[in-house]
């Protein structure tokens, strides 16, 4: 009855794919045969053939040969649930740039409440109070735990939010004539790539500051061959990749001496109890940004996370991405609205400060909710339990034959080992045991095939610390 | 919707509240971080129990337009239904567990759906390769133009730095080529929505780096002289970049690499219907002709005998390189896989038809009650615009007095405003998840609002009225600023 309706009027040159439709075959379209006869008759014509008559008869879809056939929601059931099983919950010592952490219950169920989880972006103020009130209560906090005066509403994630800061300081520094960005080899390496990816393309010039070998944060000496030069910004991680605790102030104050402006990438967890980047140096930095992953966002494979992008005041008006903005409405009631819009490609088009649009709304949901639920002294408490339970893990996997520390000083939830022998192996071998045993930087950096960088957040038991300790122990061997 | 105020989290505030059963033990701070490097003063989070925040976050939510509440008729914005069963079975333990570096032995599950959806993507676009790390259209965009770039300059074809554009294109297309370091060119539509083929041919040259449409235009109609428009560009040694935005309208019946194509981006999030989440995450896959095939952003996954793995930029020399930490956006993608999976073939092919279907009754039903169509001689493709420009002369009621007062009658406002050359315009797509009771009741409201308009002005022009505010003082919020919240203000 319904193949009647779909196949009037079609070319005989299309295949039977085109015409063989069963009434089962509708996932998520509602209209009965009746509505749909009823519709066509509406719009004047006898097929839905007949309202793709202005695209070129050839250019038609001939095969879909690459679409797996339908499953229904029982079968995909069946399906997802057999491939999460194949790849288990193995036990992670790994960060690297997405930290596990324990994420309240409440977080993920209101966030994924359908107003909003199926809201737009709240272009119509009006109907989206909820949103927007909802990122400006985020903007306060991000900029607070930053220590920083404004706070968008969230860029993609931390790697592509840092390049998005690099950009913005070439808008933002007037004092410099050039595109030099310092970037330090301490920074990890997956965030260096992404930098180089987009702000090249720009003409960004991006230039490495070595890393010491002894301390293993950057090397503040290699800075003199640059003192003097003009250069627009400089990028200061915290922790670096290694976990190693920069001197912060000190790298601000030289960025601040040479008309450059700071950069920071912070862990957000830590910046709980460890001078947040507004307070870096004499005057702190001029951008802050990272990865809001660690604020509520399951590791889920890489994303989706988002970027947070602080600064000071001053710098506003050069920041990319949406910013809502406490108004009144006509009555003078309190209400909250995307502002600064003229920034934006919507309105701006070919002069906007970034062709960003689409952002990570749920994500800073679900991360405005953590926050709140913690509150300062539970993201502080979330805080040092990592990095007790990293000084714990040191101390076990540092009474194994041959493992020991890389660096000196002073180090936060994560730091780097060296093995007896390349950490590659190591980790499969590791990973066979069902344990993700940390991130071997080796393919990134010189000399680095036996150092291993590892991670313990305030998910591991001590049972999960010796578990690890016995499996490398064994591995060792 | 819930009109009542509610205060911001911090006023539930009262100090050494917390959730203490979500958060560990407190522990000293380890003796090795310097003093010199530690927090003085809390920051200002909220000090509340879980169930005021529970309450709170709830209200908020009860004060948003959502999809599983109204109609959303937006267009170039694909609001459809977001399948429950994609959300609950990305979100199953295992998925959100998988680190992103976790080794291969621990990914094949996860990395077979990436590998099927790269895939599914090739076939429904017609291209011959696929890189889902785009984190939304416009990195997808990006991606593009950045491909775009590469492969003149691996040809040694520097003086390509033009990439042409639309008037009616998205603002995305050209901030993406500004954020690429190229010069945008604009060229203009003519009266029947289709590009000016006389200012195209003009516009092209041996600056020529590409072009960017969008196909259906977001003008809601069909290009009509596609492959001519591909081979003028190809002739002129430029590449065409296609922004997938408008993709729901020929799902399963035009393939982007059949009109000539180069490359493309796909929003994921408004095609494959992962959630638009109140602004985001959303999805920018991008697909390529096999000439751009070598740049495509890293990492890919591949095959490799019996599984799968990534290929990263060491295997693939000539890639624009990594857009994101790790790969895009996976637990929206793992979204997309499983709606694909729930439409197959055949429901890929029926989003196409039947978002056509739902665009061209819509349209016509309008019409038919007096609405002006800004391209009255041509099919709707998934949308259409009506122009309130008659209105405007004759009662001062504008696009926004209209969006505004549709909030009143339950359905969230069209596009208003874009694209900027058609005036006092409402772009409408209502998707084809819709049924056609809703598009009905929208056509009666549609027409209640222009009757009210008649009779009395300033009520329309005073909407909304059933918000949980008014309409709110944009130039104020502009120039004083407020962007967050500080105690001393609240006194």
């Amino acid at each position: 009855m319904c193949r009647a309706n779909y196949s009037g009027g079609r070319r005989k040159s299309l295949p039977d794919f085109h015409r063989v439709f069963q009434d089962e075959l509708m996932p998520f379209i509602p209209h009965t045969p009746e509505d749909t006869q009823a519709m066509l008759a509406a719009c004047g014509v006898d097929s839905t053939e007949a309202l793709f008559d202005e695209i070129p008869a050839h250019l038609r879809v001939r095969e879909l040969d690459g679409v797996p056939p339908q499953l229904s929601e029982m079968q995909i059931t069946r399906l997802m649930n057999q491939r999460a099983t194949q790849d288990g919950m193995p036990l992670n010592f790994v960060g690297a740039g997405a930290y596990e952490h324990h994420i309240p219950a409440a977080v993920w169920q209101i966030a994924t409440r359908g107003e909003f989880y199926s809201a737009y972006t709240p272009y119509q103020a009006e109907a989206s109070q909820g949103t927007l009130q909802l990122i400006y209560e985020y903007q306060t906090m991000m900029a607070s735990l930053m220590g920083l005066e404004v706070s968008n509403a969230s860029l993609y994630d931390g790697a592509s939010g840092l390049a998005e800061a690099v950009l913005m300081a070439g808008r933002a520094n007037r004092k410099s004539k050039s595109l030099k960005v310092l970037l330090p080899e301490s920074l990890h390496p997956y965030y260096r790539e992404c930098v180089q990816a987009i702000c090249a393309l720009q003409g960004f010039e991006l230039v490495s500051l070595p890393l010491r070998a002894d301390t293993g944060t950057t090397d503040h000496a290699a800075l003199a061959a640059h003192a003097g030069s003009d250069i627009c910004a400089v990028v200061i991680p915290q922790p670096n990749l290694f976990g190693q605790l920069e001197d912060v102030d000190a790298l601000t104050d030289w960025a601040a001496a040479q008309g450059a402006l700071s950069i920071a990438v912070v862990n957000p967890t830590l910046a709980a109890v460890l001078k947040p980047p507004g307070a870096w140096g004499e005057a702190g930095v001029d951008i802050a940004c990272g990865d809001g992953q660690p604020l509520g966002a399951p590791l889920s494979s890489g994303g989706p996370y988002y970027g947070f992008l602080c600064c000071k005041q001053k710098h506003v008006r050069q920041m990319p991405g949406r910013i809502v903005g406490r108004t009144v409405d006509l009555d003078g009631k309190p209400g909250y609205t995307l502002t600064l819009q003229a920034r934006e490609q919507h309105i701006r088009r070919a002069k906007a400060t970034s062709n960003i649009c689409t952002n990570q709304g749920l994500v800073v949901t679900a991360s405005t909710i953590y926050m709140s639920l913690l509150g300062p002294q539970g993201l502080a408490n979330v805080a040092t339990s990592c990095l007790e339970r990293t000084r714990k893990l040191a101390q076990a996997l540092c009474a194994i034959d041959g493992v020991e520390r890389v660096y000196s000083g002073a180090y936060g939830h994560e730091l780097a080992l060296r093995l007896p022998r390349p950490a590659q192996p190591v980790l499969e071998a590791l990973s066979a045991r069902n344990i993700i045993g940390g991130f071997a930087p080796g393919r990134h950096y010189a000399g680095m095939d036996d150092v291993l960088i590892v991670c313990a957040t305030e998910t591991k038991t001590d049972e999960d610390i010796a578990a690890y300790a016995a499996a490398l122990k064994e591995v060792l061997a | 919707m819930s009109t009542a105020a509610e205060p911001l989290i911090f006023e539930h505030t009262s100090p050494g509240r917390y959730a203490t059963a979500q958060a560990p033990a407190a522990q000293p701070l380890p003796e090795d971080i310097p003093a010199g490097l530690r927090r003085e003063g809390a920051p200002l989070l909220p000090e509340v129990s879980e169930l005021q925040v529970v309450r709170h976050y709830t209200r908020l939510s009860q004060q948003n337009f959502s999809i599983d509440t109204h109609f959303y008729p937006l267009g170039s914005c694909t609001m459809k239904y977001n399948p429950r069963a994609c959300n609950s079975l990305a979100m199953l333990p295992e998925f959100l567990h998988r680190h992103p570096l976790a080794l291969p032995d621990h990914s094949q599950g996860y990395l077979a759906c990436m590998y099927e959806l790269q895939e599914t993507l090739k076939s429904v676009t017609g291209m011959k390769g696929v890189s889902l790390t785009p984190m939304a259209g416009a990195q997808g965009e990006l991606a593009g133009v950045a491909m775009i770039h590469a492969y003149h300059a691996a040809r040694g074809d520097t003086a390509r730095t033009e990439i042409i554009v639309p008037d009616a294109a998205h603002g995305t297309n050209p901030a993406t080529a500004i954020q690429c370091g190229m010069k945008v060119r604009e060229i203009p539509t003519n009266a029947e929505g289709d590009v000016d083929f006389e200012a195209l041919e003009a516009a092209l040259g041996p600056q020529t780096a590409g072009i960017m449409l969008t196909n259906p235009s977001t003008l809601g109609v069909f290009e009509r002289r596609i492959e001519e428009i591909a081979k003028k560009v190809h002739e002129a040694g430029g590449l065409l970049y296609y922004d997938g935005a408008n993709l729901n309208a020929i799902l399963g019946q035009v393939k982007p690499g059949a009109m000539g194509f180069d490359v493309i981006h796909m929003n994921l999030h408004k095609t494959f219907s992962t959630p638009h989440g109140g602004g985001g995450p959303g999805s920018g896959a991008v697909g390529v002709s096999a000439r751009l095939e070598p740049f495509l952003p890293t990492p890919l996954v591949v095959q490799d005998g019996d599984g799968y793995r990534y290929a990263d930029k060491d295997e693939r020399p000539q890639s624009i390189g990594r857009l994101s930490a790790f790969m895009g956006n996976a637990g929206v993608l793992l979204r997309a896989y499983i709606y694909a999976r729930m439409l197959g073939p055949e429901g890929m092919r029926r989003v196409g038809e039947f978002a056509t279907l739902n665009a061209n009754y819509l349209m016509t039903r309008l019409r038919e009650r007096g609405f002006d169509l800004a391209f009255p001689g041509r099919r709707a493709t998934h949308e259409f615009i009506v122009t309130l420009k008659r209105q405007k002369q004759e009662l001062e009621l504008t696009a926004t007095d209209v969006a505004k007062r549709l909030l009143d009658h339950g359905f969230h406002a069209p596009t208003v405003y874009f694209p900027l050359l058609v005036p006092e315009c409402l772009l409408i797509e209502p998707s084809e998840t819709e049924e056609r009771d809703v598009l009905d009741a929208f056509v009666e409201a549609m027409v209640a609002i222009w009757d009210e308009a008649k009779a009395d002005i300033d009520k329309v022009k005073g909407a909304p009225y059933t918000m949980p505010v008014r309409r709110l003082d944009e130039v104020k919020a502009a120039r004083e600023l407020d962007l967050r919240w500080q105690p001393a203000a609240a006194e």
